[in-house]
Protein backbone atom coordinates (compact mmCIF):
# COMPACT_ATOMS: atom_id res chain seq x y z
CA UNK A 1 0.00 0.00 0.00
CA UNK A 2 3.04 2.30 -0.26
CA UNK A 3 1.84 5.24 -2.29
CA UNK A 4 4.10 7.41 -4.41
CA UNK A 5 1.97 10.52 -4.03
CA UNK A 6 1.88 12.15 -0.58
CA UNK A 7 -1.02 11.21 1.68
CA UNK A 8 -1.96 14.86 2.15
CA UNK A 9 -0.84 17.97 0.34
CA UNK A 10 -2.15 21.39 1.33
CA UNK A 11 -1.32 24.60 -0.53
CA UNK A 12 -2.32 28.08 0.64
CA UNK A 13 -5.35 26.88 2.60
CA UNK A 14 -7.52 29.63 4.02
CA UNK A 15 -10.55 28.87 6.18
CA UNK A 16 -12.87 31.38 7.80
CA UNK A 17 -15.31 30.45 10.54
CA UNK A 18 -17.71 33.29 11.18
CA UNK A 19 -15.59 36.44 11.37
CA UNK A 20 -12.41 34.63 12.36
CA UNK A 21 -9.84 33.41 9.89
CA UNK A 22 -8.81 30.09 11.41
CA UNK A 23 -6.22 29.10 8.82
CA UNK A 24 -4.54 31.61 6.50
CA UNK A 25 -2.12 30.54 3.78
CA UNK A 26 -1.55 27.15 5.39
CA UNK A 27 0.84 24.70 3.65
CA UNK A 28 1.50 21.10 4.64
CA UNK A 29 2.67 17.87 3.10
CA UNK A 30 2.35 14.46 4.75
CA UNK A 31 4.06 11.47 3.14
CA UNK A 32 2.14 8.21 3.34
CA UNK A 33 2.59 5.85 6.26
CA UNK A 34 3.28 6.55 9.89
CA UNK A 35 1.59 8.28 12.77
CA UNK A 36 1.50 12.06 12.54
CA UNK A 37 0.60 13.88 15.75
CA UNK A 38 -1.25 17.17 15.48
CA UNK A 39 -0.76 18.95 18.76
CA UNK A 40 -1.92 22.31 19.96
CA UNK A 41 -4.21 24.01 22.47
CA UNK A 42 -7.94 23.98 21.84
CA UNK A 43 -8.92 26.69 19.39
CA UNK A 44 -5.61 26.38 17.51
CA UNK A 45 -7.33 25.10 14.35
CA UNK A 46 -6.72 21.35 14.67
CA UNK A 47 -10.31 20.32 14.00
CA UNK A 48 -10.69 22.82 11.16
CA UNK A 49 -7.53 21.47 9.51
CA UNK A 50 -8.79 17.90 9.85
CA UNK A 51 -12.20 18.82 8.46
CA UNK A 52 -10.49 20.46 5.49
CA UNK A 53 -8.52 17.26 4.83
CA UNK A 54 -11.77 15.29 5.02
CA UNK A 55 -13.40 17.73 2.63
CA UNK A 56 -16.30 18.55 4.95
CA UNK A 57 -15.07 22.06 5.73
CA UNK A 58 -16.07 25.06 3.62
CA UNK A 59 -12.80 26.46 2.33
CA UNK A 60 -12.23 30.10 1.35
CA UNK A 61 -9.07 29.54 -0.69
CA UNK A 62 -6.28 27.07 -1.41
CA UNK A 63 -6.15 23.42 -2.41
CA UNK A 64 -6.20 20.23 -0.36
CA UNK A 65 -5.14 17.03 -2.12
CA UNK A 66 -5.60 13.69 -0.34
CA UNK A 67 -4.13 10.44 -1.72
CA UNK A 68 -3.77 12.16 -5.09
CA UNK A 69 -7.37 13.36 -5.32
CA UNK A 70 -9.04 16.64 -4.31
CA UNK A 71 -10.21 16.43 -0.68
CA UNK A 72 -13.81 15.34 -0.34
CA UNK A 73 -14.07 13.80 -3.82
CA UNK A 74 -16.32 10.77 -4.15
CA UNK A 75 -13.42 8.38 -4.81
CA UNK A 76 -11.91 9.19 -1.41
CA UNK A 77 -14.93 8.23 0.66
CA UNK A 78 -13.83 4.56 0.70
CA UNK A 79 -10.20 5.40 1.38
CA UNK A 80 -10.32 7.86 4.29
CA UNK A 81 -11.65 7.18 7.79
CA UNK A 82 -12.66 9.98 10.12
CA UNK A 83 -13.37 10.10 13.84
CA UNK A 84 -14.85 13.34 15.14
CA UNK A 85 -14.47 14.58 18.69
CA UNK A 86 -18.05 13.70 19.54
CA UNK A 87 -18.55 9.97 19.19
CA UNK A 88 -20.70 9.96 16.08
CA UNK A 89 -22.61 6.71 16.49
CA UNK A 90 -26.33 6.12 16.98
CA UNK A 91 -27.09 6.01 20.70
CA UNK A 92 -30.26 3.99 20.15
CA UNK A 93 -28.52 1.18 18.25
CA UNK A 94 -26.20 -1.48 19.66
CA UNK A 95 -22.51 -1.23 18.82
CA UNK A 96 -22.85 -4.13 16.38
CA UNK A 97 -25.93 -2.63 14.69
CA UNK A 98 -24.05 0.66 14.29
CA UNK A 99 -21.06 -1.07 12.72
CA UNK A 100 -23.23 -3.23 10.45
CA UNK A 101 -24.94 -0.14 9.09
CA UNK A 102 -21.70 1.74 8.45
CA UNK A 103 -20.21 -1.41 6.86
CA UNK A 104 -23.20 -1.64 4.49
CA UNK A 105 -22.86 2.02 3.56
CA UNK A 106 -19.16 1.47 2.85
CA UNK A 107 -19.82 -1.74 0.98
CA UNK A 108 -17.35 -3.43 3.34
CA UNK A 109 -17.69 -7.17 3.98
CA UNK A 110 -19.80 -7.84 7.10
CA UNK A 111 -16.87 -9.87 8.53
CA UNK A 112 -15.19 -6.51 8.95
CA UNK A 113 -17.52 -5.81 11.87
CA UNK A 114 -15.99 -8.58 14.00
CA UNK A 115 -12.48 -7.52 13.02
CA UNK A 116 -12.92 -3.90 14.15
CA UNK A 117 -14.76 -4.99 17.32
CA UNK A 118 -11.71 -7.08 18.23
CA UNK A 119 -9.26 -4.33 17.27
CA UNK A 120 -10.96 -1.80 19.51
CA UNK A 121 -11.60 -4.39 22.27
CA UNK A 122 -15.34 -3.92 22.18
CA UNK A 123 -16.35 -7.57 21.71
CA UNK A 124 -17.91 -7.71 25.19
CA UNK A 125 -19.92 -4.54 24.50
CA UNK A 126 -20.99 -5.52 20.97
CA UNK A 127 -24.63 -6.02 21.88
CA UNK A 128 -24.94 -3.08 24.28
CA UNK A 129 -26.72 0.07 23.17
CA UNK A 130 -24.17 2.70 22.15
CA UNK A 131 -25.96 5.20 24.40
CA UNK A 132 -25.25 3.04 27.45
CA UNK A 133 -21.46 2.90 26.92
CA UNK A 134 -18.95 4.80 28.99
CA UNK A 135 -17.19 7.76 27.39
CA UNK A 136 -14.11 5.74 26.54
CA UNK A 137 -16.08 2.82 25.11
CA UNK A 138 -18.20 5.16 23.06
CA UNK A 139 -15.19 6.89 21.50
CA UNK A 140 -13.74 3.44 20.71
CA UNK A 141 -17.04 2.51 19.03
CA UNK A 142 -16.66 5.62 16.90
CA UNK A 143 -13.09 4.61 16.08
CA UNK A 144 -14.25 1.07 15.22
CA UNK A 145 -16.64 2.54 12.64
CA UNK A 146 -13.77 4.48 11.08
CA UNK A 147 -11.66 1.30 10.78
CA UNK A 148 -14.31 -0.45 8.66
CA UNK A 149 -13.25 -1.06 5.07
CA UNK A 150 -9.56 -0.63 5.94
CA UNK A 151 -9.04 3.02 4.92
CA UNK A 152 -5.58 4.18 3.77
CA UNK A 153 -5.75 7.43 5.71
CA UNK A 154 -7.24 7.75 9.19
CA UNK A 155 -8.00 11.19 10.57
CA UNK A 156 -8.63 10.98 14.31
CA UNK A 157 -9.71 14.06 16.24
CA UNK A 158 -8.70 13.67 19.90
CA UNK A 159 -9.38 9.92 20.03
CA UNK A 160 -7.86 9.48 23.48
CA UNK A 161 -9.80 12.15 25.36
CA UNK A 162 -11.30 10.83 28.57
CA UNK A 163 -9.60 7.44 28.34
CA UNK A 164 -7.81 5.92 31.29
CA UNK A 165 -4.05 5.48 30.92
CA UNK A 166 -4.28 1.74 30.21
CA UNK A 167 -6.72 2.25 27.36
CA UNK A 168 -4.66 5.10 26.00
CA UNK A 169 -1.61 2.90 25.79
CA UNK A 170 -3.65 0.17 24.09
CA UNK A 171 -5.07 2.62 21.59
CA UNK A 172 -1.62 3.95 20.71
CA UNK A 173 -0.47 0.37 20.24
CA UNK A 174 -3.36 -0.10 17.80
CA UNK A 175 -2.34 3.07 15.92
CA UNK A 176 1.19 1.70 15.69
CA UNK A 177 -0.06 -1.63 14.30
CA UNK A 178 -2.16 0.20 11.72
CA UNK A 179 0.84 2.32 10.72
CA UNK A 180 2.90 -0.86 10.27
CA UNK A 181 0.21 -2.07 7.86
CA UNK A 182 0.91 1.04 5.78
CA UNK A 183 -1.97 3.21 6.99
CA UNK A 184 -1.30 6.92 7.44
CA UNK A 185 -2.71 8.26 10.69
CA UNK A 186 -3.24 11.90 11.55
CA UNK A 187 -4.02 12.03 15.26
CA UNK A 188 -4.83 15.25 17.09
CA UNK A 189 -4.39 15.67 20.81
CA UNK A 190 -3.91 18.37 23.37
CA UNK A 191 -2.16 15.91 25.68
CA UNK A 192 1.50 16.70 25.07
CA UNK A 193 2.90 13.49 26.56
CA UNK A 194 1.31 11.56 23.69
CA UNK A 195 3.70 13.36 21.35
CA UNK A 196 6.55 10.93 21.83
CA UNK A 197 4.45 8.10 20.38
CA UNK A 198 4.26 9.79 16.97
CA UNK A 199 6.67 9.55 14.04
CA UNK A 200 6.20 13.17 13.21
CA UNK A 201 4.85 16.10 15.18
CA UNK A 202 2.96 19.14 14.03
CA UNK A 203 2.59 21.87 16.64
CA UNK A 204 -0.27 24.17 15.79
CA UNK A 205 -1.02 27.48 17.46
CA UNK A 206 -3.49 30.12 16.28
CA UNK A 207 -3.70 28.50 12.87
CA UNK A 208 0.07 28.43 12.25
CA UNK A 209 2.59 25.61 12.39
CA UNK A 210 5.08 26.31 15.17
CA UNK A 211 6.98 23.13 14.46
CA UNK A 212 7.03 20.22 12.03
CA UNK A 213 9.62 17.69 13.12
CA UNK A 214 10.21 14.25 14.59
CA UNK A 215 9.78 14.10 18.39
CA UNK A 216 13.56 13.65 18.80
CA UNK A 217 14.32 16.52 16.43
CA UNK A 218 11.91 18.79 18.23
CA UNK A 219 13.41 18.11 21.66
CA UNK A 220 16.94 18.52 20.31
CA UNK A 221 16.24 21.80 18.53
CA UNK A 222 14.54 23.32 21.57
CA UNK A 223 16.90 21.79 24.12
CA UNK A 224 14.00 20.42 26.16
CA UNK A 225 13.05 17.03 27.55
CA UNK A 226 9.32 16.83 26.84
CA UNK A 227 6.87 18.11 24.27
CA UNK A 228 5.15 20.47 26.69
CA UNK A 229 8.41 22.28 27.41
CA UNK A 230 9.30 22.27 23.72
CA UNK A 231 5.97 23.85 22.91
CA UNK A 232 6.50 26.58 25.51
CA UNK A 233 10.02 27.20 24.24
CA UNK A 234 8.72 27.61 20.69
CA UNK A 235 6.02 30.04 21.80
CA UNK A 236 8.63 32.13 23.67
CA UNK A 237 10.88 32.13 20.63
CA UNK A 238 7.93 33.38 18.60
CA UNK A 239 7.06 36.13 21.07
CA UNK A 240 10.61 37.44 21.58
CA UNK A 241 12.48 37.07 18.30
CA UNK B 1 -27.62 6.40 -5.47
CA UNK B 2 -27.73 2.66 -4.78
CA UNK B 3 -30.77 0.65 -3.59
CA UNK B 4 -28.56 -1.32 -1.16
CA UNK B 5 -27.46 1.84 0.67
CA UNK B 6 -30.97 3.32 0.66
CA UNK B 7 -32.41 0.11 2.12
CA UNK B 8 -29.59 -0.17 4.67
CA UNK B 9 -30.52 3.33 5.84
CA UNK B 10 -34.22 2.40 6.00
CA UNK B 11 -33.41 -0.72 8.04
CA UNK B 12 -31.18 1.31 10.36
CA UNK B 13 -33.89 3.94 11.01
CA UNK B 14 -36.49 1.23 11.67
CA UNK B 15 -34.10 -0.58 14.05
CA UNK B 16 -33.58 2.67 15.95
CA UNK B 17 -37.34 3.09 16.30
CA UNK B 18 -37.72 -0.56 17.36
CA UNK B 19 -35.51 0.25 20.34
CA UNK B 20 -38.06 2.90 21.35
CA UNK B 21 -41.41 1.11 21.90
CA UNK B 22 -43.07 4.17 23.41
CA UNK B 23 -42.55 6.13 20.20
CA UNK B 24 -44.07 3.27 18.19
CA UNK B 25 -47.10 3.17 20.48
CA UNK B 26 -47.61 6.94 20.29
CA UNK B 27 -47.11 6.95 16.54
CA UNK B 28 -49.69 4.24 15.96
CA UNK B 29 -52.31 5.13 18.57
CA UNK B 30 -52.40 8.92 18.90
CA UNK B 31 -54.02 9.72 15.50
CA UNK B 32 -56.81 7.23 16.18
CA UNK B 33 -57.41 8.64 19.65
CA UNK B 34 -57.65 12.18 18.25
CA UNK B 35 -60.07 11.06 15.54
CA UNK B 36 -62.13 9.33 18.24
CA UNK B 37 -62.14 12.56 20.24
CA UNK B 38 -63.41 14.56 17.26
CA UNK B 39 -66.13 11.95 16.60
CA UNK B 40 -67.22 12.12 20.23
CA UNK B 41 -67.14 15.95 20.27
CA UNK B 42 -69.56 16.14 17.33
CA UNK B 43 -71.56 13.12 18.48
CA UNK B 44 -74.98 14.79 18.25
CA UNK B 45 -74.29 16.62 14.97
CA UNK B 46 -73.55 15.50 11.40
CA UNK B 47 -70.22 17.39 11.45
CA UNK B 48 -68.00 14.30 11.88
CA UNK B 49 -69.29 12.88 8.61
CA UNK B 50 -68.09 16.10 6.91
CA UNK B 51 -64.72 16.64 8.57
CA UNK B 52 -63.90 13.04 9.56
CA UNK B 53 -62.15 12.29 6.25
CA UNK B 54 -60.06 15.45 6.64
CA UNK B 55 -58.97 14.29 10.09
CA UNK B 56 -57.42 11.25 8.39
CA UNK B 57 -55.25 13.69 6.46
CA UNK B 58 -54.45 16.05 9.29
CA UNK B 59 -53.13 14.02 12.19
CA UNK B 60 -50.79 11.61 10.35
CA UNK B 61 -49.48 14.57 8.32
CA UNK B 62 -48.65 16.66 11.40
CA UNK B 63 -47.20 13.78 13.42
CA UNK B 64 -44.99 12.52 10.59
CA UNK B 65 -43.77 16.04 9.88
CA UNK B 66 -42.67 16.51 13.49
CA UNK B 67 -41.15 13.07 14.00
CA UNK B 68 -39.12 13.20 10.79
CA UNK B 69 -37.83 16.73 11.19
CA UNK B 70 -36.66 15.99 14.72
CA UNK B 71 -35.08 12.63 13.74
CA UNK B 72 -32.98 14.23 11.01
CA UNK B 73 -32.05 17.19 13.18
CA UNK B 74 -30.80 14.71 15.79
CA UNK B 75 -28.68 13.10 13.12
CA UNK B 76 -27.16 16.48 12.31
CA UNK B 77 -26.47 17.33 15.94
CA UNK B 78 -24.97 13.98 16.92
CA UNK B 79 -22.30 14.11 14.21
CA UNK B 80 -23.58 10.96 12.52
CA UNK B 81 -24.71 12.97 9.49
CA UNK B 82 -21.21 14.36 9.07
CA UNK B 83 -19.82 10.83 9.27
CA UNK B 84 -22.33 9.56 6.72
CA UNK B 85 -21.56 12.38 4.31
CA UNK B 86 -17.86 11.53 4.48
CA UNK B 87 -18.78 7.94 3.48
CA UNK B 88 -19.91 6.77 0.04
CA UNK B 89 -23.59 7.46 0.84
CA UNK B 90 -25.36 9.69 -1.64
CA UNK B 91 -27.60 12.43 -0.30
CA UNK B 92 -30.55 10.83 -2.04
CA UNK B 93 -29.75 7.49 -0.33
CA UNK B 94 -29.98 9.27 2.99
CA UNK B 95 -33.24 11.10 2.31
CA UNK B 96 -34.99 8.25 0.53
CA UNK B 97 -33.86 5.88 3.28
CA UNK B 98 -35.63 8.07 5.82
CA UNK B 99 -38.67 8.64 3.61
CA UNK B 100 -39.05 4.90 3.09
CA UNK B 101 -38.70 4.05 6.80
CA UNK B 102 -41.21 6.64 7.92
CA UNK B 103 -43.37 5.84 4.89
CA UNK B 104 -43.66 2.24 6.13
CA UNK B 105 -44.63 3.50 9.57
CA UNK B 106 -47.14 5.78 7.88
CA UNK B 107 -48.76 2.76 6.20
CA UNK B 108 -49.31 1.15 9.60
CA UNK B 109 -50.45 4.40 11.18
CA UNK B 110 -52.89 5.33 8.39
CA UNK B 111 -54.32 1.80 8.22
CA UNK B 112 -55.06 1.84 11.94
CA UNK B 113 -56.52 5.36 11.77
CA UNK B 114 -58.82 4.48 8.86
CA UNK B 115 -59.90 1.22 10.51
CA UNK B 116 -60.66 3.07 13.73
CA UNK B 117 -62.53 5.93 12.02
CA UNK B 118 -64.67 3.56 9.94
CA UNK B 119 -65.02 0.64 12.34
CA UNK B 120 -65.28 2.33 15.74
CA UNK B 121 -66.31 5.94 15.04
CA UNK B 122 -68.80 4.99 12.34
CA UNK B 123 -67.41 7.19 9.58
CA UNK B 124 -69.41 6.33 6.46
CA UNK B 125 -67.38 5.77 3.34
CA UNK B 126 -69.17 5.66 -0.03
CA UNK B 127 -66.00 5.01 -2.02
CA UNK B 128 -63.31 2.38 -1.61
CA UNK B 129 -61.75 2.04 1.85
CA UNK B 130 -58.52 0.89 0.18
CA UNK B 131 -58.34 4.15 -1.74
CA UNK B 132 -58.93 6.03 1.51
CA UNK B 133 -55.93 4.27 3.08
CA UNK B 134 -53.85 5.03 -0.02
CA UNK B 135 -54.56 8.76 0.20
CA UNK B 136 -53.95 8.81 3.95
CA UNK B 137 -50.58 7.06 3.44
CA UNK B 138 -49.58 9.44 0.64
CA UNK B 139 -50.42 12.29 2.95
CA UNK B 140 -48.31 10.90 5.81
CA UNK B 141 -45.42 10.38 3.39
CA UNK B 142 -45.85 14.00 2.33
CA UNK B 143 -45.54 15.02 5.99
CA UNK B 144 -42.33 12.96 6.19
CA UNK B 145 -40.75 14.55 3.13
CA UNK B 146 -41.70 18.09 4.19
CA UNK B 147 -40.23 17.32 7.61
CA UNK B 148 -36.98 16.22 5.98
CA UNK B 149 -36.88 19.43 3.99
CA UNK B 150 -37.70 21.65 6.96
CA UNK B 151 -34.98 20.09 9.09
CA UNK B 152 -32.41 21.18 6.48
CA UNK B 153 -33.12 24.78 7.47
CA UNK B 154 -33.12 24.22 11.22
CA UNK B 155 -29.97 24.41 13.31
CA UNK B 156 -31.56 23.90 16.73
CA UNK B 157 -34.45 21.99 18.30
CA UNK B 158 -36.20 25.32 18.96
CA UNK B 159 -36.10 26.21 15.28
CA UNK B 160 -37.34 22.87 14.06
CA UNK B 161 -40.36 23.03 16.37
CA UNK B 162 -41.16 26.53 15.04
CA UNK B 163 -41.42 25.11 11.54
CA UNK B 164 -44.54 23.26 12.64
CA UNK B 165 -46.69 26.40 13.02
CA UNK B 166 -44.89 28.05 10.07
CA UNK B 167 -45.34 25.27 7.51
CA UNK B 168 -48.12 23.07 8.84
CA UNK B 169 -50.67 25.46 10.38
CA UNK B 170 -51.33 27.55 7.23
CA UNK B 171 -52.06 24.33 5.38
CA UNK B 172 -54.45 23.22 8.13
CA UNK B 173 -56.22 26.62 8.20
CA UNK B 174 -56.59 26.83 4.42
CA UNK B 175 -57.05 23.10 3.74
CA UNK B 176 -60.85 23.16 3.85
CA UNK B 177 -61.24 21.70 7.34
CA UNK B 178 -62.36 24.89 9.13
CA UNK B 179 -64.25 26.23 6.13
CA UNK B 180 -64.98 24.50 2.82
CA UNK B 181 -62.47 25.84 0.31
CA UNK B 182 -65.10 27.12 -2.17
CA UNK B 183 -66.47 29.48 0.50
CA UNK B 184 -63.10 31.16 1.10
CA UNK B 185 -62.10 34.62 -0.18
CA UNK B 186 -60.79 34.27 -3.75
CA UNK B 187 -57.17 35.06 -2.89
CA UNK B 188 -57.08 32.47 -0.10
CA UNK B 189 -58.77 29.93 -2.35
CA UNK B 190 -56.06 30.49 -4.96
CA UNK B 191 -53.34 30.10 -2.32
CA UNK B 192 -54.93 26.96 -0.89
CA UNK B 193 -54.77 25.42 -4.37
CA UNK B 194 -50.98 25.52 -4.07
CA UNK B 195 -50.87 23.86 -0.66
CA UNK B 196 -50.49 20.06 -0.79
CA UNK B 197 -52.66 19.35 2.25
CA UNK B 198 -55.69 20.89 0.47
CA UNK B 199 -55.44 18.23 -2.20
CA UNK B 200 -55.17 15.49 0.41
CA UNK B 201 -58.30 16.74 2.16
CA UNK B 202 -60.13 17.05 -1.18
CA UNK B 203 -59.17 13.50 -2.14
CA UNK B 204 -60.21 11.99 1.21
CA UNK B 205 -63.51 13.86 1.17
CA UNK B 206 -64.14 12.71 -2.41
CA UNK B 207 -63.55 9.07 -1.48
CA UNK B 208 -65.77 9.36 1.60
CA UNK B 209 -68.69 11.01 -0.18
CA UNK B 210 -68.25 9.08 -3.42
CA UNK B 211 -68.94 12.35 -5.29
CA UNK B 212 -66.00 12.09 -7.67
CA UNK B 213 -64.67 9.21 -9.75
CA UNK B 214 -61.39 7.33 -9.30
CA UNK B 215 -59.69 9.50 -11.91
CA UNK B 216 -60.20 12.61 -9.79
CA UNK B 217 -58.73 10.90 -6.71
CA UNK B 218 -55.79 9.61 -8.77
CA UNK B 219 -55.17 13.17 -9.97
CA UNK B 220 -55.11 14.50 -6.41
CA UNK B 221 -52.81 11.62 -5.39
CA UNK B 222 -50.46 12.61 -8.23
CA UNK B 223 -50.37 16.20 -6.96
CA UNK B 224 -49.52 15.00 -3.42
CA UNK B 225 -46.85 12.71 -4.89
CA UNK B 226 -45.38 15.57 -6.91
CA UNK B 227 -45.06 17.70 -3.78
CA UNK B 228 -43.41 14.79 -1.94
CA UNK B 229 -40.92 14.20 -4.78
CA UNK B 230 -40.21 17.94 -4.95
CA UNK B 231 -39.52 18.03 -1.20
CA UNK B 232 -37.14 15.04 -1.47
CA UNK B 233 -35.25 16.62 -4.39
CA UNK B 234 -35.03 19.99 -2.66
CA UNK B 235 -33.97 18.27 0.57
CA UNK B 236 -31.14 16.49 -1.27
CA UNK B 237 -30.00 19.78 -2.81
CA UNK B 238 -29.99 21.59 0.52
CA UNK B 239 -28.02 18.85 2.27
CA UNK B 240 -24.41 20.04 2.24
CA UNK B 241 -21.34 17.85 2.50
CA UNK B 242 -19.24 20.88 3.28
CA UNK B 243 -20.23 23.10 6.17
CA UNK B 244 -18.66 26.09 7.89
Amino acid sequence: MVNKSPAVRIDGLRVRRGRNTVLDGFDLELESGGVVGLLGPSGSGKTTLMRAILGVQTVADGTVTVLGEPAGSAGLRHRVGYVTQTSSVYDDLTVRQNLRYFARVLGAPLGDVDRVLAETELVAQADALAGSLSGGQSSRASLAAALLGSPELLVLDEPTVGLDPVLRVELWALFRRLAERGVTLLVSSHVMDEATRCDRLLLLREGRLLADDSPEGLLASTGTHDAEAAFLALIRQGVTP
Amino acid sequence: MTPARTLATTARVLTQIRHDPRTIALLLVVPSLLIGLVAWLFDTTPVFQQIGPAMLALFPFIIMFLVTSIATLRERRSGTLERLLSLPLSKLDFILGYALAFGLLAVAQATIAVAFAVGVCGLEIEGSVGLLVAVAVADAVLGTTLGLLASAFARTEFQVVQFMPAIVFPQVLLGGVLLPRDQMPDVLYAISDWLPLSHAVDALTAVATGDEDGGYVAGQLAIIGAFAVGAVALGAVTLRRRTG
